[in-house]
């Protein structure tokens, strides 16, 4: 079975309009795959080429150089292999006839893939449900506010069950109840066909990180990093960090760095507690702390393990975070 | 789903906003009727002040229809694409399924229908205010030439549609300066003819010139002061109807993928 996404060497470049005519960098050498069945996360800031490998990858754009196969079919020369097997979804997207009601909309949309009415009908209900816009299925869209169309949009991609699906920053300005519904969905609609494929670009590192089986950061048009979630998280994590809430007491607790394996130790101590955190060579030594609080007559409130988080990983990689865009 | 199927369905569907927008955007009705009859009138008045033959009138009122395809063929087609475009629907277009030619073929269908309310008015005006009277030697004939005309005209619409895909805002200062010296050169309201034989000829390389031409022969015989016989003008739509549909399938195809090699299919390159 072919990758279900596979880029080799990828680049794209666009004509700056301006004095010294010189090209800019959207994507370099960006080399990917992605599996069959795998739902694939794209992170990266503004500018980054999220998008203009979305669009290569859905034949909206064809590539510099490098190639690029969707389904095993390569994007330059097999275009209208691929375009019935997948479907894109922008977030902020706000297409649609506004004379036409979302139900007229999502069938006009539904007809471009030959799907019949009637199965339309049934799969226009259907994602209408899951994004609690039913009630406005008879609604002109020029009177649904941004959200309620973006709501249609993120539908118009479901409804064709394209085999690949491309979501570009689906859950962008949606409410968190909207968004935590189209989470769940998109992870019941991946669980029904084991073959269907789901790319997904998105500002929202904890979407990522709770919805991808794998995540690639991308800035500046390269490939930093691809893996899954947790294997992103052990390449920054360098040392174990804890942070231990201790009852009100007489001790200090700094000279815990001199516990074998203890990197750092910093405390605060105010009148209800005394706030530890630690850094350690690795998880284990957690055990020879607690031994010395507790030789030392502390009474622990509450220990947590201070785990990476995915915004760690990008911060590490690109240098910043995601919302301060471009350098 | 077979082609023929998918073409079919897209084209239907891309008709559907246009037809339903006549029923749900009643004002609309006002100005593609009253307008235009204002401006046909305009002229069939000066031809009756004038006391030039009926048949001038007659010619005025069928240019007037006729007028209306062409500003349908250059704006809500060759134009569409581009706020298409901007509205962020190309992008949806290109990358379904379904041919450009059927989207096309849609925005025709659901064009000629919108269209053909303000032609019908124009007539209507024609008939019962100014006493113009249709007697075509064959109804038949009549409508297989307006046919042919259609279908040549749109199939020019579709070439500039797809010059709309590559060009956007340049194609549309093109189809601006296209329109005064069609009508002009279209003899949209006085025979061709009139012209002289260079002119004359290089608008018969218009399908509405001949389409026109020829319309008017069958209705009003020798007044019609044809510019050369029905036969050949029919000809010569048949051809320009292959010849500019074959061109508007290469073309799109063409600059689909240089607009694709361009980025120019969607105003976002991030």
């Amino acid at each position: 079975m072919p990758e279900a996404i596979a880029t080799e060497d990828l680049r794209r470049t666009y004509r700056r309009s301006g004095r010294d005519g010189s090209d800019r960098v959207a994507l370099d050498a960006v080399t990917l795959q992605v599996r069959p069945g795998e739902l694939f996360g794209l992170l990266g800031p503004n500018g980054a080429g999220k998008t203009t490998l979305i669009k290569i990858l859905t034949t909206l754009l064809l590539p510099t150089s490098g190639r690029a196969w969707v389904d095993g079919l390569d994007v330059a020369t097999q275009a209208e292999a691929i375009r019935p097997r997948i479907n894109m979804v922008s977030g902020g997207e706000s297409s649609g006839y506004g004379l036409l009601t979302v139900r007229e909309n999502l069938w006009l949309f539904s007809q471009l893939y030959g799907v019949p009415t009637r199965t339309a009908r049934e799969r226009i209900d259907k994602m209408l449900a899951v994004v609690s816009l039913a009630d406005r299925a008879g609604t002109k869209v020029s009177q649904l506010s941004t959200g309620l169309r973006q709501k249609m949009n993120f539908c118009r991609g479901f409804i064709t069950d394209p085999k690949i699906l491309f979501l570009d920053e689906p859950t962008l300005g949606l409410d968190v109840q909207a968004a935590r519904a189209i989470r769940a969905f998109v992870r019941d609609w991946l669980a029904e066909k084991p073959d269907r494929t789901l790319l997904l670009t998105t500002h929202y590192m904890q979407e990522a990180d709770e919805l991808c089986d794998r995540v690639a950061i991308i800035d500046q048009g390269r490939l930093l990093a691809c893996d899954t979630p947790e294997g992103l998280k052990r390449q920054v994590r360098r040392e174990a960090t804890f942070e231990i809430d201790l009852a009100p007491g007489p001790q200090r607790w700094e000279d815990l760095a001199f516990v074998p394996g203890v990197v750092r130790c910093t405390a605060t101590v105010d009148a209800n507690r005394s706030v530890l955190r630690l850094a350690l060579d690795e998880e284990p030594v957690v055990g020879r702390v607690v031994q010395a609080i507790v030789e030392r007559g502390g009474h622990i409130l509450r220990l947590r393990n201070e785990a990476p988080t995915l915004e760690d990983v990008f911060v590490r990689l690109v240098g910043r975070n995601l919302e301060a865009g471009e350098p | 789903m077979n082609r023929v199927a998918l073409f079919v369905r897209a084209a239907f569907a891309r008709a559907y906003p246009r037809i339903v927008g006549l029923i749900r955007e009643p004002t609309w009705m006002i100005q593609e009727t009253v307008l235009p009859i204002l401006a046909v009138a305009a002229y069939a008045l000066v031809y009756r002040t004038l006391h030039a033959p009926d048949e001038l009138v007659a010619f005025v009122i069928l240019g007037g229809a006729m007028t209306a395809f062409w500003l349908n063929v250059l704006w809500a087609m060759g134009a569409q694409f581009f706020w298409e475009r901007d509205s962020g629907l190309l992008e949806i277009y290109v990358l379904a399924p379904a041919p450009l030619m059927a989207i096309l073929a849609g925005m025709a269908l659901g064009g000629i229908f919108m269209t053909l309310v303000r032609a019908v008015a124009i007539l209507a005006v024609g008939l019962f205010v100014f006493g113009v009277r249709l007697e075509p030697s064959s109804w038949l004939a009549l409508f297989g030439v307006f046919a042919l005309t259609l279908l040549a005209l749109y199939g020019l619409g579709m070439i500039f549609a797809s010059a709309f895909l590559m060009w956007g805002r340049e194609a549309w200062h093109v189809v601006n300066l296209l329109q005064e010296p069609v009508y002009l050169l279209s003899g949209l309201n006085y025979p061709v003819r009139t012209l002289g034989t260079v002119l004359a000829t290089i608008a018969a390389a218009l399908p509405l010139t001949v389409g026109v031409d020829a319309l008017r022969q069958l209705l009003f015989g020798e007044a019609a002061v044809g510019l050369m016989p029905v036969g050949w003008e029919v000809a010569l739509l048949a051809v320009a109807a292959v010849l500019f549909l074959a061109l508007a399938a290469w073309s799109l195809a063409t600059l689909e993928r240089r607009a694709r090699a361009e980025g120019r299919l969607s105003t976002r390159n991030q």
